[in-house]
């Protein structure tokens, strides 16, 4: 891969997805195009940047999918779950005893297994939430990721990885060499193709957001614009969750930590308000630049 | 340092698991079928055990059987690390005192996964 085309990627992803790659990134690139190359019949990256300019559009749909779906696993970390079973849930199922909803949004879904983790810690909560509306929406750039989760199947490797034992008998059922998540886990969930640039204030309002480990891939403005409109999207007493590298200090006042939970935040009611639509890039860097 | 037991009538896997329990921080100790296991822990009970299911002599059942019965056997976490990979054996392993059940083939992340899921990392 030359210099050129190294940047051309770059450009492209971060015009397309947001993605920021440093300068030092190479590798990734050619661990996850060169295999997409092959897959469509080109002898490398330089062969695959040449048709991308071409304007083959499904080939730099696959390249940005490529670049931006990440590994995850059931129960990512522990910890998040552990704050939502032991404080989130119990505080929110008490101030939302009247209305008797909750509505939950996984905005990096992924292959599924976050928004599935959150279906099964509810749907262990059972004498909290018996004869609640719950609604929990996974989100993703990638459509190929999204038809995965839609259908709740996983390799042996993949229910491996952080999900307990018990919990693979009591929710999946293994079939042939796969194990699928039974229908009224994978019923809890809806999922659409989102790309976090745009404008997401469709979605309506959420107890609880769960962003992890999307943003690290963003700049500094490009994040404190996402923030700001993701603490639109909370309610005032909601919850959002971010990856255990991820934090919003010094990057937006939007958003406070919650008490004593670290990764956890609340939306910070005082803060200033901030654009409610998506912007491109450019017009966010303006944005933040003009602010300054 | 915590120790963990490795039964496994393959030299070959109780090597993968050495290495990658020793990268863990374990010390350990193999037995290459469930009657050996047993006189280990009759010598002293290690931290956690890793388990195959099929073994020559005593298999991996009987042996976890045969140590939740011996005093303060319910101690150890047993991770049960075999072929056996339908629910049914699951449900059996469960059952009969297993805290965790690893289907092969393993890698490190997923014994660790495992491992962190009981408490023992």
């Amino acid at each position: 891969m030359t210099p050129l085309d190294y940047e051309y990627l770059r450009k492209l992803l971060k015009d397309r997805s947001g993605l920021d790659l440093s300068a030092d990134k190479q590798y990734l690139v050619e661990s996850r195009l060169v295999p997409l190359a092959r897959k469509a019949g080109l002898a490398g990256i330089p062969e695959l940047v040449q048709k991308m300019k071409g304007g083959a559009e499904p080939l730099i749909s696959d390249v940005v999918e490529a670049m931006t779906t990440n590994e995850t696993f059931f129960f990512r970390d522990k910890i998040p779950f552990d704050h939502l079973k032991e404080a989130v849930l119990p505080k929110l199922a008490q101030a939302r005893a009247a209305r008797r909803s909750l509505r939950i949004w996984c905005a990096a879904a992924s292959t599924g297994q976050e928004p599935y983790s959150i279906a099964m810690c509810i749907k262990e909560a059972t004498a909290l939430f018996s004869g609640w509306r719950i609604e929990i929406v996974g989100t993703d750039l990638s459509n190929e990721v999204l038809q995965k989760s839609r259908s709740g199947l996983y390799s042996q490797f993949e229910v491996q990885r952080g999900l307990p034992i018990q919990m693979l008998v009591k929710y999946f059922t293994q079939t042939g060499e796969l194990w699928q998540l039974n229908a009224d886990i994978r019923g809890m969930v809806q999922y659409r193709q989102l790309n976090l640039l745009n404008d997401f204030s469709q979605l309506g309002t959420f107890d609880i957001i769960f962003c992890r480990n999307v943003l690290i891939y963003f700049d500094q403005d490009t994040k404190a614009n996402i923030f700001g409109r993701l603490s639109k999207m909370l309610e005032p007493d909601g919850v959002l969750a971010l990856g255990a590298a991820e934090s919003v200090v010094g990057i937006t006042n939007t958003f406070r930590p919650y008490p004593d939970r670290r990764g956890l935040y609340q939306p910070n009611t005082g803060a200033a308000p901030v654009a409610r639509a998506g912007l491109s890039p450019v017009a966010m860097r303006a944005v933040a630049s003009a602010a300054r | 340092m915590r120790t963990c037991l490795v039964v496994d009538d393959s030299s070959v896997i109780r090597k993968v698991a050495r290495r990658i329990l020793e990268g863990l921080d374990f010390q350990i100790v193999e037995a290459e079928d469930g009657e050996k296991a047993l006189e280990v822990c009759k010598r002293g009970l290690p931290d956690a055990v890793l388990l195959d299911w099929n073994m020559p002599v005593m298999d991996g059942y009987e042996f976890l059987g045969n140590l939740r019965r011996m005093p303060g056997g319910d101690v150890p976490k047993v991770v049960f690390c075999t072929t056996e990979n339908d629910v049914a054996h699951i449900a059996r392993a469960l059952h009969a005192g297993a805290n965790e059940y690893i289907m092969k083939p393993f890698d490190k992340d997923i014994v660790t996964a495992k491992f962190q899921e009981v408490g023992l990392i």
